[in-house]
């Protein structure tokens, strides 16, 4: 089996890897990503819409736009990449970590490094996890699945569409069907407020005059060879409604009920995972619980736009090269996830330095108070105009915040 | 009759696991033998949707013939793993009571299993049962095992088999469902719903829900094949909460209940539900069924989480009455009935084999051994079973070994080349053969790669592609 030496490796090559893998670069350390589609990009590649790249580039892009200007600068740099590639197993021996992989060309492979960043990415929710009964036939799928049959492939999975659920990726492939001459009868949202992004729900579905149908859970699939239709009843105060339930007709559903957090090589590695995000638990640096192995982007939480998984993922690269240059925080405060926040990526804060935080609230509310309490004295606020559990919020804390901070002091977060 | 219609001395209706193990066992003699089956691949019907079980020989009174078949046929899987690549391990079986009054019924399965034969089996404390496994629930007050019993992937088992059935002479033909049959004084003269004819001298009738169906076509005893439907959830093989042995709860007089099975692939599947269908065809879900699977399967292991379940479905076990029905038709010349054959029809199969051959025997089938008979059929490598260097080996001698498609059950692109190659050409098909959709994404990243290797392989148009044959197409255009 061949053995290749590098500082670090990058698992996945989409907009998180390629982020990772420059900012390594940048900072003169020898680094190889690893990826088993053919060509860099991940996701991206299947999102033909625009919208990416609005932080990133100041500029609208497509998907595979986005990605092409990452990979054009890989190209550039000196990173190795190697696609087709699929990593199979991150073990570690002393102070490296030995990455396997399998590809057509080179058989298998063992990388040898000293850090690792993680930048697999998500897959989405499927039936079973949300367990919608009914009948199994031809017809259900996952919507990133139809938008990869659709926008790549240049296959029509079906004519008569319901989504089941209204994540992002449901919302905008409601729009396109309906694109390519497909009806879209309904979208269903267990939820009394949508999944995705408003600019979503008025782009995608209102301008397309698609019935959002909130507070309504699928109850069931039916069609014995091939979907016939959907069953589907409303939530009225927390209670279904069987006795008000209906049936939309189709011969296909798509399903956009939620992203996980792709963690299964993680779970191999033996590195700790949040049961919240479903991601690796991380430290301020964003690395895990196994010692020079780093998490970036969608991997280890579900982030809305690509923009701020790229922005993530350069921290993570630059931290990995702090780790291989042997740097690592004197101090780290842990973060508090306090009330109406589902969780706070990184749980960790290095008080010495500007700390960017991610999080999800789990409310929907105008005129909103995020607050940041260091041993219950606020130190920062921040007034919203619009919060919603789909929107990701963001907050930087640095040592203006906390240079009072003691060793055990605690620091937490809110939404008021 | 069509001139140049084929001869058979017999054909064998139904390729689930009984007319598998039939035509298999008839293989190995100067036969001419056809395994015809309705649907587009061999074993999807009631054998594709079971719990997979090799039965521990303590459920049933040896008065039966289902249950003297049992112990014979659980005994013949060791060989038959030998001879072909399915999966198949003894992981032991328990039944654990949560009551003491529970601990009566275990009893009476004690004594039944000693009467029957069944090796090993044992009575066990409330320490014993949770050192055999320490998942159970604390709460267990004590039970039985059984270490004979085992576990199977039923699909794997009947390919196994049809392909070596194959090998040695038979001709498979699927799509070919019965429309009717005639007597024609020394044989039968059978034709299929396409218009597609044959003759036999002797017809098997394996037709599993619609045995009955297909005695009526064919003048025989007339009885009805009941369907009595089972919901299964199937978890993530990263579930915290895998016993290391299936484990029942204690029986009632309907069913053996609700068990959770650590598949022989390293998923965990619980159920199944028992509920009476008019409908053979009823394979739907319900969340009722689907919820009293959970909170049974919690009850014997508490950890089992709702956040683990990758996929649910739905099996139809037939059934006449309390035992199977397996005879030479006294209305019907020239034809063996196999039917109402219910749980534990996958353990006694290859007994059932056996047993119909030695009743065609007696019935006048001249049987004489065939020389090349060959009962092995080569072992597919798996990526999942193999370490990285032996992978790399394989992909030195086929590029395809390094193609992962399917990420969650790790199946690469040889593996599906193989089994379109070998016949498999629906999603389920390959599903079956090789796992790929069966992970956790259930075909979310795959499905398409798959689709395209189908299309490559077999030269068929994305309009021919299906789910599981004629009905279930999966893409409905082009752009």
């Amino acid at each position: 089996m061949r053995e290749l030496r590098y500082d670090a490796v990058v698992v996945g090559g989409g907009a998180a890897g390629m982020a990772a893998a420059l900012a390594l670069d940048s900072r003169g350390k020898s680094c190889a990503v690893v990826d088993r589609e053919p060509s860099l990009g991940g996701i991206l590649l299947q999102c033909v819409h625009n919208g990416f790249g609005l932080i990133e580039f100041d500029e609208e892009l497509t998907g595979p736009e986005f990605a092409e200007r990452f990979a054009a600068r890989l190209a550039d740099s000196r990173i190795a990449t190697f696609l087709g590639a699929t990593v199979l197993e991150i073990a570690e021996e002393g102070e490296e970590k030995l990455v396997f992989c399998v590809s057509p060309s080179l058989g298998g492979l063992r990388i040898r490094a000293r850090a690792v960043v993680l930048a697999m990415g998500c897959r989405e929710r499927n039936r079973g996890n949300i367990r919608i009964p009914g009948t199994r036939p031809a017809g259900v799928y996952t919507a990133g699945l139809a938008q990869r049959l659709v926008n790549i492939e240049g296959y029509v999975p079906g004519k008569d569409v319901v989504v089941v659920g209204s994540g992002d990726i449901g919302l905008i492939m409601a729009r396109r069907m309906s694109w390519i001459g497909c009806k879209v009868h309904a979208a269903v949202e267990i939820l009394p407020y949508p999944s995705g992004l408003a600019r979503n729900i008025v782009q995608c579905l209102r301008d397309f005059s698609i019935p959002l149908y909130l507070s309504h859970l699928t109850t069931s699939v039916y069609g014995r060879d091939r979907v016939e239709g959907v069953e589907v009843a409303p939530i009225e105060d927390g209670a279904l409604q069987p006795e008000k339930s209906f049936r939309i007709p189709c011969d296909t559903v798509l399903l956009s009920v939620g992203l996980v957090p792709e963690n299964e090589l993680s779970k191999g590695a033996g590195i700790e995972l949040n049961p919240t995000t479903g991601g690796p638990i991380v430290d301020s640096t964003l690395m895990t619980s196994r010692g020079g192995i780093f998490a970036c982007g969608n991997v280890l939480h579900v982030h809305d736009l690509v923009d701020y998984v790229a922005e993530e993922a350069r921290r993570a690269g630059l931290f990995a090269a702090d780790w291989l240059e042997g740097r690592r925080p004197r101090k780290e405060l842990r973060v508090k996830v306090g009330p109406n926040l589902r969780y706070v990526a990184p749980g960790k804060v290095d008080p010495s330095r500007e700390n960017k935080l991610y999080m999800r609230t789990m409310i929907v509310k105008n005129e909103a108070l995020f607050e940041a309490r260091l041993d219950n004295a606020v130190v920062k606020s921040v007034k919203k105009a619009h919060i919603q559990p789909s929107e990701m919020l963001s907050l930087s804390l640095g040592p203006a915040e906390l240079e009072r901070a003691r060793p055990d002091s605690m620091l937490e977060l809110s939404i008021q | 009759m069509k001139a140049g219609s084929e001869s058979f001395d017999v054909v064998v209706v139904g390729a689930g696991v009984c007319g598998a193990n039939i035509a298999r066992r008839l293989s190995q003699y100067e036969l001419d033998v056809a395994l015809v089956e309705k649907e587009a691949d061999v074993s999807f019907g009631v054998s594709k949707a079971n719990s997979g079980i090799v039965h521990g020989g303590f459920h049933h009174d040896r008065k039966y013939l289902k249950s003297r078949l049992e112990v014979q046929g659980a005994m013949l899987f060791d060989r038959l793993r030998a001879e072909l690549d399915f999966p198949f391990v003894r992981c032991g079986i328990l039944v654990a009571a949560m009551h003491e009054d529970e601990m009566r019924s275990v009893e009476q399965l004690y004594m039944r299993g000693v009467d029957n034969g069944a090796i090993g089996i044992e009575m066990c404390s409330r320490e014993r049962m949770l050192e055999l496994e320490p998942k159970l629930s604390p709460d267990v007050v004590g039970g039985l095992h059984a270490p004979g019993g085992g576990i199977v992937e039923p699909y794997r088992f009947v390919f196994s088999l049809v392909e070596s059935a194959q090998k040695n002479g038979v001709r498979l033909m699927t799509g070919w469902k019965l429309a009717r049959g005639q007597w024609r004084g020394d044989r039968w003269e059978l034709g299929s719903e396409d218009g597609r004819s044959l003759r036999a001298r002797w017809v098997v009738n394996a037709a599993g829900l619609y045995a009955d169906e297909v005695s009526r076509l064919l003048g025989g005893e007339d009885f009805a094949v009941h369907g009595r439907k089972g919901e299964y959830y199937l978890l993530d093989r990263m579930t915290k909460s895998r016993p290391g042995k299936v484990v029942f709860p204690v029986p009632t007089s309907l069913s053996k209940g609700m068990l959770i099975v650590p598949t022989v692939e390293g998923t965990v599947l619980l159920g199944p539900t028992a509920t009476s269908v008019e409908d053979k065809e009823d394979f739907s879900t319900t969340r009722d069924q689907l919820d009293t699977v959970l909170n049974s399967a919690r009850n014997l292991i508490p950890g089992i989480s709702e956040s683990d379940v990758i996929t649910s479905f739905a099996g139809i076990r037939s059934f006449i009455e309390e035992d199977f029905y397996i005879e030479v038709s006294k209305r019907a010349p020239g034809l063996v009935q196999v039917a109402g054959i219910q749980s534990p029809g996958l353990t006694a199969s290859p007994a059932i084999g056996e047993y119909v051959k030695e009743l065609l025997k007696k019935a006048g089938l001249r049987l004489v051994e065939k020389p090349g008979y060959d009962p092995f059929v080569p072992k597919l490598p798996r990526a999942k079973d193999l370490g990285p260097f032996e992978l790399d080996e394989l992909v030195a001698r086929n590029p395809a070994y390094g193609e992962m498609v399917c990420r969650c059950e790790r199946v690469t692109e040889a593996e599906i080349v193989e089994a379109v190659r070998r016949g498999h050409r629906t999603l389920d098909g390959v599903k079956y053969f090789t796992r790929a959709q069966m992970g956790r994404c259930q075909g979310g990243f795959c499905t398409y790669k798959i689709i395209k290797i189908i299309m490559r392989e077999t030269g068929m148009g994305y309009d021919e592609v299906t789910k599981r044959g004629p009905g279930s197409r999966v893409l409905k255009g082009e752009l």
